[in-house]
């Protein structure tokens, strides 16, 4: 009994059904630590590729310097350092909070290279027309350079999300309740690790399967051009 | 007349090569100066440098009286953006790959500047920018992508997205060198258009000898960095007093001088 939902161990099939709604409770915490750590490492990476591509130094060498050091140590030891080391100096969010920010984080120094591959492949034409056309900075990246690098990067985005999505399970290493977690507390209460286990490794398979289809379709939609975003 | 476009003494270097050597060049208001000269003797430099694409190691460039360098002014351009920002406001240019913008139509390709940097309604920037279209005979392409237009149609566009801003004086880098030769036509027939408005001060980079000929107040031979001789395109192309002019004229015309009668 866990949530209200009874199990049943009379076959395999018939304790698979019956753990599926204690299941979707983590499922529904899996997918939301991934659309909100997938959000932040979108906002993030972009304000990092656009930061790195300042023109002073005082800008671009600290924060090349961060997103180096992020994309290089463990996403285990920043969720660790994030949830124990933290709250030691007054900095305490709950663990779902936790877990989003250390997934986004992490994530960020990816994207931050996917956008920037993405602006640097556009033409230096582009540039150079916006500037004959006194367009500001911020209106050249705005107006002209992130809507043509769109349909470039969506790809490579999309790659980032899935694996982000099976990274999930990492934060039930700090007591977040996902699909893991639940799986490993039905295996303690009634022995039976095989089928939540299994049921978990199905669940996310067929996920990252509809993610990547999504993304497939995303990606045959968008015009080759670019997408304005005004 | 006080010259719109001044250059004096500029020396402009990529690494250890000297583009321009001590390079002085004005260009009074409505003037239709046009550049010659083998590649890399620095015409588009010129260019280049007027537009703020580069910066400029040595001498002062002046626009409409504006200096290009601030004083104290950091980085390479020695300005501020705003600075900068205040000299691009007078110039517009044109380019040898047209550079459209390809996510845009051809009708936001000529508003996004005029609403975006001059603050224009969007109607009223979309009337500015059917009476250029217009002008350009293109009007029936407005809703259409630069992807689906020719190259001298794209052309054709990018030359009237550049005067929807209004400049004071249009650069040309090569506008024709990019195309098929069926197509240079109806491109130097909207160029040819505009060198009647008597405002438009308009420096061109070209090989189109012939046109330049026709469309030209003065012509500037280049040769490694400096202009070695200039003057009415006449007696440029005519008698060229320079030995390096005869040598490149016959070289591109492939034959004697032109004869001194304009062509009809």
């Amino acid at each position: 009994m866990m949530y209200g939902h009874a199990w049943d161990l009379s076959t395999p099939l018939s304790f698979a059904l019956s753990i599926l709604p204690i299941l979707a409770i983590g499922l529904v915490v899996t997918l939301e630590a991934t659309a909100a750590g997938f959000l932040l490492a979108l906002v993030l990476g972009l304000a990092f590729a656009l930061l790195r591509r300042a023109r002073s130094r005082l800008i671009t060498w600290p924060v090349g310097v961060f997103v180096e050091f992020i994309r290089d140590t463990p996403l285990l030891v920043q969720l660790y350092f994030l949830y124990f080391v933290l709250p030691k100096y007054g900095v305490t969010l709950p663990a779902f909070a936790t877990g989003a920010i250390a997934l986004g984080l992490q994530y960020s120094a990816y994207t931050s290279e996917v956008y920037r591959a993405g602006l640097d492949a556009i033409r230096r034409g582009q540039w150079e027309a916006a500037c004959a056309l006194n367009l500001s900075r911020w209106q050249t990246y705005r107006d002209v350079l992130i809507p043509q690098a769109i349909p470039r990067i969506v790809p490579a985005l999309g790659n980032y999300l899935v694996s982000m999505l099976k990274e999930t399970p990492i934060l039930s290493t700090v007591s977040v309740i996902d699909m893991l977690n639940l799986a490993n507390a039905i295996g303690d209460r009634t022995f039976q690790y095989l089928v939540p286990l299994s049921m978990v490794g199905v669940i996310f398979l067929i996920l990252t399967l509809i993610f990547s289809a999504g993304i497939r379709a995303v990606e045959l939609a968008l015009p080759r051009a670019g997408i304005p975003l005004r | 007349m006080t010259p719109i476009v001044r250059f004096r003494s500029v020396i402009k270097r990529f690494g250890p090569l000297e583009v321009l050597r001590d390079f002085d060049f004005s260009v009074r208001p409505g003037e239709k100066v046009t550049l010659i000269g083998p590649s890399g003797s620095g015409k588009s430099t010129v260019l280049r440098i007027l537009m703020t694409l580069e910066p400029f190691q040595e001498g002062s460039v002046e626009i409409d009286g504006l200096s290009y360098h601030e004083p104290g002014g950091k980085g390479p351009f020695r300005a501020r953006d705003r600075h900068l920002r205040q000299i691009r406001s007078r110039i517009g240019m044109v380019f040898q790959s047209f550079n459209l913008f390809p996510h845009m139509t051809v009708l936001r390709n000529l508003t996004e500047a005029p609403v975006a940097v001059l603050g224009l309604k969007r109607a009223e920037a979309e009337e500015r920018a059917m009476g250029l279209l217009a002008m350009v005979g293109l009007t029936e392409k407005s809703h259409a992508y630069p992807g689906q237009l020719s190259g001298g149609q794209q052309q054709r566009v990018a030359i009237a997205r550049a005067l929807a801003m209004r400049p004071r004086v249009l650069l040309f880098d090569e506008p024709t060198s990019a195309l098929d030769p069926q197509l240079v036509g109806e491109v130097l027939n909207v160029i040819r258009g505009l060198a009647h408005e008597h405002d438009l001060t308009m420096i061109l980079v070209t090989h189109e000898m012939r046109f330049a000929r026709e469309v030209s107040d003065r012509v500037c031979f280049f040769d490694r960095g400096r202009i070695v001789e200039e003057g009415e395109p006449g007696q440029i192309f005519s008698a060229p007093a320079h030995a390096r002019t005869r040598e490149f004229l016959q070289a591109v015309l492939g034959e004697a001088p032109l004869p001194v009668a304009a062509p009809a």
